[in-house]
């Protein structure tokens, strides 16, 4: 069974989500060949055309390239992996404070316990 | 491409359309939502060809409809009419001989995705693998319209969730149009392009359900609840 989408939200930008996330993670490295538009919607059990549409944003925002007759491609412009890692952390942290505010918390508060909760957190990057 | 105009249906003492409009084109999955008596089933025999309207028109590829467009129309009806003395294989061979479209290639294909056994009388057959074995003889057709009237209903999740996704894998949307009728919205609505809600014999709506969850961020089931609410109050 594939993992399930966010019925509220559309569809095309959990997929581009969830492609970007796994070029972050490596998963797809720049110049990695994309599955087709068909086999991605079998994967991941959408409409053809809604992977169509998240294929062709990505190609706008830059993020991959369409190589005629050969498919889509993670791009290999480092400039622009490097903006893309900035936008998804951006949106996960506004994600995250925007629901530690609605709780009620405090500006101090968020960095006291985010802070906190790094130091126990034993980080790969710090060993 | 179908378009119905102005079609009313009325069967003896009961009206199942009161007037509907629908156009419906080539490269996109519509899901056809209602309730049950809403004329859903209704609609799919019109755009086959099974029935005739009362009044207004239907066409399919600016034809007019009638009997002979089972030609082009590849229909799943939501009853069980297979010969139960065939094998599966055997019924793959009745269709392949009555559709000149029909893919036998494909149908192995497909057939062999849904783990049917060729070999296996058809009255043998689980419900389960007979909605499976309904499918493999309506994709294997290469019609340019294909529908399918509640391919899921009484369905356990996991042949539903095979049965959707087979119906990505082997449908040809460069070529076809794909009509489903369902109650089980939530299965369908990650592969659906356009919705059509019905009530009452007339259409609510007709939207594309990724623009439904950009403008109202709601999922489909509670869009189409407050459709219908708002139908009640009016």
């Amino acid at each position: 069974m594939t993992d399930s989408f966010d019925p509220s939200a559309p569809i095309y930008l959990q997929l581009l989500e969830r492609i970007q996330r796994q070029i972050l993670r490596g998963d797809l490295k720049p110049g990695d060949k994309l599955p087709s538009v068909r086999e991605m919607a079998i994967h991941s059990g959408v409409n053809p055309n809604t992977v169509q549409r998240t294929y062709r944003e990505m190609e706008a925002i830059g993020i991959v390239e369409t190589r005629r007759g050969q498919g889509t491609f993670v791009t290999e412009k480092e400039a622009i992996l490097q903006s893309m890692r900035e936008t998804l952390k951006n949106k996960e942290i506004s994600r995250f404070v925007e629901g530690m505010k609605a709780m009620g918390y405090t500006h101090e508060e968020i960095l006291t316990g985010l802070s906190i909760y790094l130091s126990g957190v034993k980080g790969s990057d710090q060993e | 491409m179908i378009r119905l105009k102005q079609v009313k249906k009325r069967y003896l003492n009961k009206t199942a359309l009161r007037g509907i409009d629908l156009e419906l084109v080539p490269g996109k999955i519509y899901g056809l939502i209602g309730a049950n008596g809403s004329g859903k089933s209704t609609t799919m025999k019109l755009i086959a060809g099974l029935i005739q309207p009362t009044s207004g028109h239907v066409f399919v590829n600016d034809q007019p409809v009638d009997r002979r467009i089972a030609k082009v129309v590849s229909y799943l009806s939501e009853l069980d009419e297979f010969y139960g003395f065939y094998t599966v294989e055997e019924t793959i061979d009745f269709y392949a001989s009555q559709f000149s479209d029909f893919n036998r290639k494909k149908a192995d294909a497909i057939r062999e995705y849904m783990k049917l056994d060729p070999n296996s009388k058809v009255k043998h057959l689980s419900k389960g693998n007979r909605g499976r074995l309904k499918i493999v003889l309506t994709l294997a057709r290469e019609a340019p319209v294909i529908l399918m009237d509640e391919p899921l209903s009484g369905l356990d999740p996991m042949v539903r969730d095979s049965i959707v996704k087979g119906l990505i894998s082997f449908i040809d949307l460069e070529h076809q149009v794909v009509i489903i009728t369902t109650h089980e919205i939530k299965e369908v609505e990650a592969i659906l392009d356009e919705i059509i809600v019905i009530k009452n014999g007339k259409i609510l709506a007709q939207e594309n359900v990724e623009d439904i969850r950009v403008k109202e961020k709601i999922t489909i089931v509670e869009w189409m609840t407050k459709l219908y609410e708002k139908d009640n109050n009016e």
